[in-house]
């Protein structure tokens, strides 16, 4: 048996393709991109809401500031392509084609919501969206995901699979044990790290080592790195573009660091005293949606007035999912002891899964 | 047609014939495959099935178990070896967090069927680290299976069904019982003169033992013994002794934990009037504190003395080879729990 050890490279790994693949989205594309962040977005301020009205209950975190990550990564695969990340997962599950109806009435506990509200906020799964989860144990995910990528590969199938994590979640043992895997057997996986600076009240550069170079932890495994701003929705989409397609050509995983922020508290109970209110102002300026509505409208793709359409359009659907959250039933306690078991015994019985999550 | 075969060798039958059944059957672990398993279980497996499913994983229990766990999400089915029981313990979140809540949180989208197996127990001399019985610790997490195969026969019927089975399973082998039903085996020298439980197989691809029902080891009249795994041997020695002493146990082997056939159990009780629950954790909240309670629960009125429960001494396990078996429920310590509960001591 030979062995051969790729070079620890911490070099970028892509020198992107000019011209970059957003290039090709036409006017269409970027609205469609803008009309996700904004649904996002709006999805977002009705879950702050209704969590300040106790409707929602236990831990939520919100998304908003990061929707370019989930936005333009999802954009830049397949549909089929498997992807699972930690607990800030609402964004994912809309980005990947969730019901904003569904995803709201599972963190109001309801029959109606994607696990009939058996998961909650922080654990949003989605079947026929091959949406593997929200895992709210810090970097529990990631060996996860590398049993997906290694189904892909066990299966012979043309995916990739996106892990997401956070920067927290950089320090935890699980996701060097899923990175190492992912390196030796060349399995088809990109771990993304949402690196919005704090996990909780602790700044990377407090949690981290080598917090500024990333790339040394990729480098470690003799993996791809790759980095982008994760403000702009456009160059995550780029990033991931060319990295998927290099992984899905057999050149194994990646390691992608995308540099954004979270504009609102880590969860829904958190009074901010780690960070100035200057820095989070100066992140607001980078704004992801803003910085494509500019882009937009400078290059005359769309009115202003087409897309305040396109915004009351997604303030609507935020407002029906919570509507519909609502007037939903809430999960009868007849299925307490369901979706225990597959194979049930005893005072389990067998489950259905929610309207709509059934293959 | 049945024949005579080992422990082990049941493993690795159950393992070959449902990865030959099964496409999306494959197995990892540390050492599985070009050393042929720590313990020579998967002996033959890579040369007759390939590297892609019978893999080779670095020491890295969290990573390679909760890979199975995704995988199993996907549409596979892995069986995860870890070497010991007592290495799962670095990837408990993986084995009893994701494994075994997933369908629950998923709402019914995704099932998990995986199985965990592996050593438990006191191997020999390894001390405490290494010695670990999880069954008590685990059996508690609702979603999860558990099965404790006694004997070669049972050891394959049920790690097919485990294979089969759409839910994640703990599967739990004793290194003490690999080389079972081989020649010269000491510790079971009366359970290969066939007595009790000879250590057959039928020769059948389907040949399946279902989970949730209890086997009657040995008939008796005088008292319900209740042990699992490796005890079940050690309560035979005992029901041996026993019979010399005029007291003809009943040795009841649940099999699985989860479901647990109490059915079986409370019947025996109720035929017997007596019980001794034998296992080989620690005795504050084991199994045996479980099975007492449910007996109490379900034959209180047929008892005619309490029930009693042999564990492990409540100590780390030692190193010493005398203080080592000292601490296991061993058949003197069973011989001495059945003289109480029947008023002959
Ligand atoms: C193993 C584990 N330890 C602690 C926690 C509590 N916790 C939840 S989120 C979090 C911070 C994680 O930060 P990061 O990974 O950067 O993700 P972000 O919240 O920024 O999206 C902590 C400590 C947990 N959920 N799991
Ligand atoms: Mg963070």
């Amino acid at each position: 048996m030979t062995i051969t050890t790729a070079p620890p490279s911490g070099a970028p790994a892509s020198d992107r393709p000019s011209p970059a693949p957003s290039d090709a989205l036409d006017a269409k594309a970027l609205l469609g991109l803008l009309e996700q962040m904004l649904l996002i977005r709006r999805f977002e301020e009705r879950c702050a809401q209704s969590y300040q009205q106790a409707k929602i209950g236990g831990f939520c975190h919100l998304y908003i500031g990061q929707e370019a990550v989930a936005v333009g990564s999802i954009a830049a695969v397949r549909p089929e392509d498997p992807i699972i990340t930690a607990y800030r997962d609402h964004g994912h599950a809309l980005a990947r084609g969730m019901d904003p109806r569904h995803c709201m009435a599972e963190m109001f506990g309801k029959i109606t919501g994607c696990a009939k509200g058996k998961g909650g906020s922080m654990h949003m799964f989605d079947k026929p969206h091959h949406m593997y989860g929200g895992h709210a144990i810090v970097g529990g995910q990631c060996p996860l995901g590398v049993g997906l990528a290694f189904g892909i590969q066990y299966n012979k199938e043309d995916k990739v699979c996106l892990c997401y994590f956070g920067d927290g979640a950089l320090n935890q043992g699980a996701v060097h044990e899923a990175m190492n895997l992912a390196a030796i057997w060349k399995l088809p996986i990109l771990f993304v790290v949402e690196n919005n600076l704090y996990s909780m009240g602790t700044h990377i550069a407090r949690g981290t080592s080598m917090a500024d170079n990333l790339a040394a932890k990729a480098g470690a495994y003799g993996m791809r790195y790759a980095e982008c701003d994760g403000m702009g929705v456009l160059k995550v989409y780029d990033c991931f573009k060319t990295e998927a397609d290099r992984t899905r050509a057999g050149e194994g995983p990646c390691f992608i660091n995308v540099e954004t922020y979270r504009f609102k508290g880590h969860s829904m109970s958190d009074p901010q005293k780690y960070r100035t209110k200057e820095e989070v102002e100066e992140f607001e300026e980078q704004d992801c949606i803003q910085r494509l509505r500019r882009r937009i409208l400078n290059r005359k793709m769309a009115t202003e007035d087409q897309i305040q359409a396109i915004d009351d359009k997604c303030k609507k659907l935020a407002i029906e999912a919570v509507k519909f959250a609502d007037e939903s039933p809430a999960i009868g306690v007849d299925e307490l002891y369901t979706d225990v078991y597959s194979q049930p015994f005893g005072p389990y019985k067998l489950g259905q899964p929610a309207e709509g999550f059934r293959e | 047609m049945t024949r005579k075969i080992q422990f082990r060798e049941a493993l690795n039958e159950a393992m070959c014939e449902e990865m030959e059944r099964d496409q999306r059957v494959f197995l990892m672990g540390e050492e599985v495959a070009y050393y042929n398993g720590a313990y020579k279980v998967s002996q033959g497996m890579l040369e007759r099935f390939g590297p892609q499913r019978v893999v080779d994983t670095p020491i890295s229990e969290t990573g390679f178990a909760g890979l199975g766990v995704g995988a199993a999400m996907y549409g596979l089915r892995p069986i995860i070896e870890f070497m010991s029981w007592s290495f799962c313990l670095v990837a408990a979140d993986q084995i009893i967090n994701n494994a075994p809540k997933m369908l629950y949180m998923s709402g019914g989208q995704f099932k998990v069927p995986i199985v965990f197996r592996g050593n438990n127990g006191a191997g020999g001399q390894l001390g405490s680290t290494h010695s670990w019985a999880v069954e008590s610790m685990f059996s508690c997490v609702p979603g999860l299976k558990m099965a404790i195969p006694a004997t070669p026969r049972d050891a394959k019927g049920l790690l097919k069904s485990s294979i089969r089975d759409d839910d994640p399973v703990f599967f739990l082998e004793s290194e003490r019982m690999l080389g079972l039903g081989s020649r010269g085996d000491t510790d079971f020298s009366r359970y290969l003169s066939g007595r009790w439980a000879p250590p057959t197989v039928e020769e059948d691809a389907d040949f399946l033992i279902p989970f949730g029902q209890a086997e009657i080891k040995k008939e008796g009249k005088d008292c319900t013994v209740v042990a699992l795994g490796r005890t079940v041997h050690f309560a035979l020695e005992a029901a041996e002794q026993l019979e010399q002493e005029g007291i003809d146990v009943e040795v009841v082997d649940p099999r699985t934990i989860r479901p647990l056939d109490i059915e079986t159990i409370l019947r025996s009780v109720r035929k017997t009037n007596y019980c001794v629950i034998v296992d080989e954790c620690w005795p504050f909240a084991s199994i045996a504190s479980e099975i007492a309670a449910q007996v109490y629960e379900g034959a209180m009125d047929d008892l005619d003395n309490k029930v009693i429960r042999v564990n492990n001494d409540d100590v780390p396990a030692p190193y010493a080879r005398h203080l080592e078996q000292e601490m296991l429920p061993h058949a003197r310590k069973i011989v001495e729990a059945v003289r109480a509960a029947t008023y002959n001591s």
